[in-house]
């Protein structure tokens, strides 16, 4: 399991060094000007100075490397030195937005909280709902509850973020004026009262997204029971005088967890995916919104590491996923 | 002897196989009201503009925010008119006509991205479960693509080449051209191993081997034996497909990277009225409810086709 895990991480490095490389080449391509914000007024011998100045006047071969040093080697060692006071880093040059002018890597530290809260809140909460859900559906399969069940993950999976998200606000926050339908990020949470503001305003966007996880995780976890509740043991559990609650909740749900816990671990990088409508909705000032403002402003370091932490968020997670599964299920083996 | 067997099942015409997919579909309730839905749909934004002759772009500014005609029976003195069921936005412009147009270039968007990323699909991973050399080739970069980001990515694309596109096919085309293809190459992946499985798995059939055995070349064992039966999965993912290109594109048009502002799709006419939602909810309603709807409808046909298709439920 360990060689396994260990051959999985040396095989992802080629892959993600390879999407950084479609990534770069994709922006390399941009006829995007990160000059076309700048005034008219300013003559162009100075704008090509300026370009200059920007790291564009190398060619790709020369700047993809770069980057790549900046990201791996650089920004680690900014970021130990800012941990443990230490001076490893001295002095190298950081990636830096076109935009703002300050390192890429302190404006997404900036924007990372306001995102994992949000995504990471509705990824527990639509899990939660879920799984019930799921189980619930299996074990009466076809009743009300089940007819019902189908069709709320019918309508996750058919009704875009951006239409739930807009429909939550006309109905909550303009109709009956319950909710505030602008996530205010500066507010901080200090006592009771603005606890619960906290939560009101969380309601609406993690509503919004955990819709979509609960619509998928409880199919996979219906089906996974269905597999499982016709299977032998459950039989011989059965005939034994098992009561029918250890059967489901203990023989039944374990077997069935093991491929739901890899969705789960699979729809992680989806959801950020989702989170870039839904934080543009609700006005939310996290990555999703960063990597939308630096893309209009053709800010390519930026548009770039986003991107690329992604990918990176996307192969960490089936990783996770393919060796969760592996030692959650000892049938499987790997060598 | 032979010639009575023969006789004997003469007398029963062969079914086709096609009519049992039918007839078992039809046993989906969800799956006719998704079909029914998806014809009327259709109907509406191709026949739909015929029968109500408004030009979508027309700007009206005397007759601008009209409510819908229902507004009536809960405000009577909201401003209606018969002229415009849906009402307008806050140009005049006739937001039924607005929904007929957009809706068909989503849906032709949709329908366009749905049949290249299946096509690509098929193509890869036919050509991987059958050519064994390709296969460890095909897969590797298949999983690659699966690893990229595909939303930011797909932003990137539109924002990168809208203008080069734009000029060369004009700016409909050029959008509709780039948008067509952003999706229809970052959705393939799916179809592409569902079929790549099920060719390797149809490939150690006896009826493959007999076919090899005549001396059968691999461009007629693909198209004669391979295809037709793998057409069920095939099919099941394009109904797939066709909800995702449509959300996509809306997606997008909604994050304002989609088609130019002037040229209606439902996502496009939804972006544009969120900042009126407060006073105008309707507008925000009418082409979600389209996108919602359709979407719903694409998904539950889906389902039923995977039924129909499936041997091992047909027929009981």
């Amino acid at each position: 399991m360990l060689i396994y895990t260990i051959r999985r991480l040396l095989i992802s490095i080629p892959t993600l060094l390879f999407i950084a490389f479609v990534i770069f080449m994709l922006l390399e391509l941009a006829p995007g000007d990160p000059m076309a914000q700048m005034p008219l007024t300013i003559p162009p011998e100075v704008k090509e100075k300026m370009r200059l100045a920007l790291g564009l006047g190398e060619p790709w071969y020369v700047r993809f490397p770069l980057w790549l040093k900046q990201f791996f080697i650089v920004e680690p060692q900014y970021w130990i030195d800012g941990t443990f006071g230490t001076n490893f880093a001295d002095g190298a040059q950081r990636i830096i937005s076109f935009q703002s002018r300050s390192p890429v890597f302190e404006t997404i530290a900036q924007r990372m909280p306001q995102t994992l809260w949000v995504v990471g809140m509705s990824y527990v909460v639509g899990v939660l709902i879920a799984l019930p859900i799921g189980i619930i559906s299996a074990y009466r399969q076809y009743s009300v509850f089940d007819q019902a069940g189908t069709f709320v993950s019918m309508i996750g999976f058919s009704v875009p973020p951006f239409f739930s998200g807009v429909l939550l606000i006309v109905i909550f926050s303009v109709q009956l004026k319950w909710l505030p339908s602008i996530y205010d990020t500066t507010h901080v949470v200090g006592d009771w009262d603005s606890f619960v503001f906290q939560l009101r305003q969380m309601i609406m966007p993690v509503m919004v997204l955990a819709l979509q996880t609960t619509a998928q995780v409880s199919r996979y976890m219906r089906a996974s029971m269905l597999d499982n509740l016709g299977q032998d043991y459950v039989r011989t559990a059965r005939a034994k005088g098992v009561s029918e609650s250890s059967i489901v909740m203990k023989h039944v749900l374990r077997n069935s967890m093991i491929p739901v816990v890899t969705v789960i671990a699979l729809g992680i990088p989806t959801i950020f995916g989702g989170a870039i409508i839904t934080e543009q909705i609700f006005k939310v000032n996290g990555l999703g919104q960063l990597l939308i403002i630096a893309l209009q402003g053709s800010d390519i370091p930026m548009v770039m590491t986003i991107t690329f932490l992604l990918a990176v968020l996307i192969v960490m997670m089936n990783l996770i996923a393919d060796v969760l599964y592996g030692i959650l299920d000892p049938r499987i083996r790997y060598d | 002897m032979t010639d009575t067997t023969m006789t004997a099942t003469a007398v029963e015409k062969p079914r086709n196989k096609w009519w049992d997919v039918w007839a078992q579909f039809r046993t989906h309730k969800g799956a006719v009201a998704g079909l029914a839905f998806l014809v009327f749909i259709t109907l509406f934004v191709t026949v739909g503009p015929v029968l109500w002759d408004v030009d979508p772009g027309k700007l009206n500014i005397r007759n601008k925010d009209v409510r819908p005609i229902y507004m009536v029976i809960f405000d009577g003195d909201a401003k209606v008119s018969w002229g415009n069921p849906m009402g307008t936005d806050n140009l005049g412009r006739d937001i039924m006509a607005n929904i007929m147009a957009g809706g068909r270039v989503s849906l032709a968007v949709g329908w366009t991205a749905m049949i290249l990323a299946v096509f690509i699909g098929t193509l890869i991973g036919v050509f991987a479960g059958y050519f064994k050399r390709l296969d460890g080739l095909l897969m590797r970069f298949t999983d690659l693509v699966l690893a990229l980001p595909l939303l930011p990515l797909l932003l990137v694309m539109m924002l990168l080449f809208r203008d080069p596109l734009r000029a060369t096919f004009g700016p409909e085309n050029g959008i509709f051209i780039l948008i067509v293809t952003g999706i229809g190459i970052t959705s393939w992946m799916q179809t592409a191993r569902i079929v790549r499985g099920d060719v390797m798995a149809l490939k150690e059939r006896e009826f493959v081997l007999a076919a090899r055995s005549i001396g059968t070349p691999a461009r007629r064992m693909i198209t004669r034996h391979l295809l037709p039966n793998v057409m069920s999965p095939i099919m099941v993912s394009a109904t797939l497909g066709l909800a995702t290109a449509i959300i996509t594109e809306s997606a997008l048009s909604f994050l304002g990277l989609g088609f130019p502002s002037d040229f209606p799709t439902w996502g496009k006419i939804l972006f544009d009225s969120v900042d009126r939602m407060t006073a105008f909810p309707e507008r925000v309603i009418w082409p979600g409810l389209a996108i919602s709807l359709t979407v719903l409808a694409v998904n539950y046909i889906g389902d039923g086709l995977r039924d129909a298709l499936d041997p091992r439920i047909r027929g009981h």
